[in-house]
């Protein structure tokens, strides 16, 4: 049973049907783990340790009763961006310190519903800003492949949290990046479906027209199990989309009855030459070209294909995302919940003291650039140019998929950096130069793992579809993980026992 | 996209506006106002969240997580709303906005829980239209004008700020934010306090009688904001200020004559008038700069991502044209031609849509030809009694059908005018319900009946004759007046059941 945190979903749900193991035993097992090693990397904000218990004793009794849900006491945990009602949401910011939410987003209503036992709220860049984890108020999340290093972001704790064997499966979101980039430093499978296809409702804003909400795992299969109960139209975002669900997990096994040894015979990947740049990290590039002739081994056929140059995806990205941040985030004011400062002498400095000394450094400086791009004067030229640039891109994504099934890219220029190298935020932007363009479009995209660089950090490749195709996606990476075994890889914390 | 209901024709030119302009200077300035009107839309819940709109509660009790702007929350679009904005677009005669979108408005206020509002900048839901108005109505000088409408949108309210709520504190009350509104712009078209006041008062009538808004202008549901400015006749427009926070009509008027004077006075002294934002206070009956230009938020309007952009489908448009009731120029005029009644009746009974509807009704029991003594009693003894009750026609105690089934007994002479006032009282009084023949239960019951047999008002006649012989003497020596005094006694007699024509004839039968 000590290794009960290295089972896949599959497995944990096998178990507990077959009564290997309790869903209480497991979560014990987990808040077990939490407690002995989360100081080293610091993944949760808030752990729901007691609820969880009680959920999981009530899972069990369920269970006896002949509920058959699947992924009944199967424990996970959730993004701090996610509002849990009764639970602290602080967004990993100072502002939401002492913001116990009133609500539950729709996400964590209906994972809960599915009978999901969440252990707790995970670390995460302060707004889901930042690409490293460092920018969050509870501190720098630290990544369990080399705890110097970090973990990527901003869903930097869920990534860790996963990484490190301490929940199975963990939400995320992800606006720039903010699941794939983590989920390949990590050495994780993560997806962000197609922008409509989850509902945002109760998911703290970063920028509306970019930000979604997706799964991470050790697999894509594990993806595909927390997927599920995340998607579909919710009549409280007008944002989210009418459109068939697929069962995920079916199609997985499915295309798994139906392989044989060319699984990828008929499939085109687009590669693309403007994502294997300047920029590129050599071994990272070396592993991703590897990944790809693999692919190709199993019956793919690789083509070129042309996307909008990386540069001007990011400088549109930085213009758009901190725009819809600084009207997102004007609701933080000191008024009504959240940080206030003391002793406000008025109403201005109510506002510019709670705003100052609640928002961290890179919250305020995308604060500035987006209220700078929506001014009088400045508008046109900024936020207007780089919305007609968005739909060129938009353009671009569909020209290419005209040639191709499947986009392929490295996820991040680089693996895993040191904490230490403290990045300027400009070189940190750069990070997000190969996921950003897929928010942009509204694309779906996952990132899995497909091998170590010689310092044994995980590298991640990109797999990018069209609209509404995560299944197609999810697929995909599966039927390459039926064929390798880099998503078999442990952490250094996830091999340690308690 | 044009989607005209002509209402344009109607009005008669008494006189032409263009004759009326140096009457209109003042001081030989020319006065250009433009209104901006924020009238509520009286949906059951909000225009982004399930929260009831309903006004006078305890506050924050009506706001939900949306209308607070909790971390997280999304808004989405009550349908209710655009249908109640397509109304007001047809009404005005507008060009629809088949594809309208909704912008953020950000500033800081702790009354604005989101940190921005959320309103149509771009593209509005009605575009170009026009209402016809009159102005002086009723008076001599009355005259007819067609007032542009620039564009109406739709936005979200924001909440109260409640001064000194909490022992020298201000308080926030969240209930009316999101309470759904429709922006009205006008163009600059009034030239002066009248015509402005026409104007709203237009608009007022017309929302109120699509049945889109309360407009209650004391509760805050129909609010304006006038731009004022002066110059002299063919020079370039002045600078334009704003008057905020006029709740009644009275108001209005006096705020906009103040700053027309205060503006002129500056002028006249060498000076400029600055754009700024004023406040009339009603108590000492000026107006005062609540902000000027410099203090102006830049608003850093852009679409608001979390809403998709509104199509609406023509069919839409042509459903709800096709419900729409007969608008009040139109029905005016209907009621003038078809029911022969004057202006004057024509524009009262019209004077909302409840009363023309309760008219009508009385009017389709008791027949066509009956119209002008219908109208009498409508806007006589029944809006006089209302009126004293502070009642209105949706809170009248008499039903259309039993104010008809009164009228008809009228007509067939079982009730003479004075009977019938004491049956009205009656009705009014509602002693026989909500019954629709409560005005022959209350003729019955009080023998209220008329006296139409001739032999039975013979022998009261007689017996009056017998009785005041000195009377009769008198009216004998050519006194008629001694006549009107036997007649009173003859009703008095029959307790006022008497047909007073037949009394006439039998008492003159008899004695001359």
């Amino acid at each position: 049973m000590s290794e009960l945190h290295l089972l896949s979903t599959q497995q944990l749900i096998t178990g507990l049907q077959d009564k290997q193991f309790s869903s209480l035993e497991l979560t014990e097992h987990f808040i077990k783990r939490i407690d002995a090693l989360d100081s080293k990397i610091n993944s949760f904000i808030t752990h729901t340790s007691e609820t969880a218990r009680a959920q999981a004793q009530a899972a069990d009794e369920m269970r006896a009763q002949g509920d058959k849900r699947p992924l009944l006491g199967v424990p996970m945990a959730h993004k701090d961006i996610f509002c849990t009602q009764g639970v602290l949401t602080t967004c990993g910011s100072k502002m939401l310190h002492n913001f116990v939410s009133p609500y539950d987003a729709t996400i964590v209503n209906n994972i809960a519903k599915a009978g999901m036992i969440s252990l707790g709220k995970l670390n995460m860049d302060e707004f889901a800003m930042g690409s490293d984890n460092s920018s969050s108020y509870y501190g720098a999340v630290h990544n369990p492949w080399d705890i110097e290093r970090v973990p990527g972001g901003s869903s930097g704790g869920s990534a860790s949290a996963v990484a490190a064997g301490f929940v199975p499966v963990a939400t995320g979101s992800d606006t720039g990046g903010s699941i794939r980039q983590p989920a390949s430093f990590c050495g994780l499978t993560g997806i962000k479906p197609t922008y409509g296809r989850v509902s945002r409702f109760g998911m703290i804003a970063y920028a509306s027209s970019l930000d979604q909400a997706g799964s991470m795992g050790r697999s894509a299969k594990d993806c595909a199990y927390l997927l599920q109960p995340m998607v579909g139209h919710d009549p409280r975002d007008a944002t989210s989309i009418y459109y068939d669900i697929p069962n995920y997990v079916q199609d997985i096994n499915d295309a798994e009855a139906q392989a044989d040894d060319k699984p990828f015979a008929g499939l085109r990947i687009g590669v693309a030459k403007e994502y294997f740049g300047n920029g590129l990290n050599a071994e990272v590039d070396k592993v991703v070209r590897a990944a790809l002739q693999k692919y190709e081994e199993l019956g793919a056929t690789i083509v070129e294909v042309n996307i909008t140059d990386p540069e001007i995806t990011l400088a549109t990205y930085y213009m758009l995302a901190p725009a819809e941040a600084s009207s997102n985030l004007s609701r933080f004011d000191g008024v009504r919940f959240g940080y206030r400062c003391e002793n406000p002498k008025d109403l201005i400095d109510l506002y510019t003291r709670s705003r100052s000394e609640g928002f961290g450094p890179e919250v305020q400086r995308r604060i500035l650039m987006g209220t700078y791009a929506l001014s009088a004067g400045y508008f046109d030229a900024y936020y207007i140019k780089a919305q007609k640039v968005r739909r060129l891109i938009i353009k671009d994504f569909d020209e290419a998929f005209a040639n191709c099934d499947v986009i392929a890219s490295p996820t991040a220029p680089t693996a895993a950096y040191k904490l230490s190298e403290n990045l300027d935020p400009a070189t940190m932007y750069l990070g997000d130069v190969y996921t950003i363009g897929v928010n942009l479009a509204g694309l779906p995209a996952l990132s899995q793992p497909v091998g170590l660089t010689s310092e044994g950090l995980p590298v991640g490749l990109q797999l990018i579809g069209q609209h509404w195709q995560e299944s197609q996606l999810l697929t995909t990476a599966h039927l390459f993980q039926q064929h390798t075994d880099h998503h078999l890889q442990h952490s250094a914390i996830a091999k340690e026992t308690v | 996209m044009n989607t005209a209901t002509d209402n344009s024709t109607v009005h008669k030119e008494t006189v032409r506006p263009e004759a009326l302009r140096s009457e209109l200077l003042v001081d030989g300035y020319e006065v250009v106002i433009g209104i901006e009107i924020h009238c509520q839309l009286n949906t059951d819940s909000k225009i982004f969240s399930s929260a009831p709109t309903d006004f006078g509660h305890e506050p924050n009790t009506q706001a939900s997580i949306v209308d607070l702007g909790l971390p997280g929350v999304l808004p989405v679009l009550n349908s209710g709303v655009v249908e109640r904005a397509l109304k007001f677009g047809i009404g005005v005669d507008a060009e629809l906005g088949l594809f309208n979108t909704f912008d953020r408005k950000n500033y800081f206020y702790p009354d604005l829980p989101k940190g921005y509002q959320i309103t149509q900048m771009a593209n509005p839901i009605v575009g170009r239209g026009h209402i016809d108005v009159v102005i002086n109505e009723g008076e001599k000088n009355e005259y007819p004008k067609r007032m542009g409408i620039t564009r109406a949108h739709l936005e979200e309210d924001a909440g109260k700020s409640v001064h000194d709520a909490v022992d020298g504190m201000t308080g926030v009350d969240l209930n009316r934010a999101g309470t759904p509104l429709i922006e009205i712009v006008s163009e600059p078209d009034m030239s002066s306090a009248f015509e402005a006041l026409a104007y709203i008062k237009a608009i007022h009538q017309l929302v109120t009688w699509l049945g889109i808004s309360d407009a209650i202008m004391a509760e805050g549901s129909f609010r304006c904001d006038c731009n004022v400015s002066v110059r002299k006749p063919g020079a370039a427009l002045g600078t334009r200020t704003e008057l905020k926070n006029l709740n009644s009509f009275r108001s209005i008027e006096r705020a906009i004559n103040r700053e027309i004077e205060r503006q002129i006075d500056i002028v006249e002294e060498g000076g400029q008038v600055v754009q700024a934002t004023m406040l009339y206070d009603p108590d000492k009956d000026e107006t005062r700069v609540m902000r000027t230009k410099e203090d102006a938020n830049d608003y850093r309007y852009f679409p608001d991502p979390d809403l998709l952009p509104v199509r609406i489908e023509q069919h839409t448009v042509d459903t709800i044209r096709a419900a729409m009731p007969e608008l009040p120029v139109a029905r005016r005029a209907r009621l003038e031609n078809e029911l022969e009644l004057s202006e004057y009746d024509a524009r009262i009974l019209t004077g909302s849509r409840q009363l023309a509807d309760y008219f009508e009704a009385v009017v389709s029991e008791v027949g066509q030809k009956h119209a002008k003594i219908a109208a009498n009693w409508v806007m006589g003894e029944l809006l006089g009694a209302l009126n004293k009750d502070d009642k209105d026609i949706t809170t009248t105690p008499i039903s259309a059908i039993q104010l008809a089934g009164m009228l008809k007994r009228i007509f067939d002479d079982t009730l003479s005018g004075k009977l019938a006032k004491k049956a009205f009282s009656a009705l009014y009084e509602r002693e026989f319900g909500d019954a629709d023949d409560a005005a022959d239960q209350i003729i019955e019951a009080k023998g209220l009946k008329q006296e139409t047999d001739t032999g039975a008002i013979k022998a009261i006649v007689e017996e009056v004759i017998a009785n005041n012989a000195a009377m009769v003497e008198e009216y004998r020596g050519g006194k008629q007046k001694a006549f009107n005094g036997l007649v009173g006694q003859v009703m008095k007699a029959s307790r006022g059941s008497a047909n007073p024509q037949q009394v006439n004839q039998i008492l003159k039968e008899l004695l001359d």
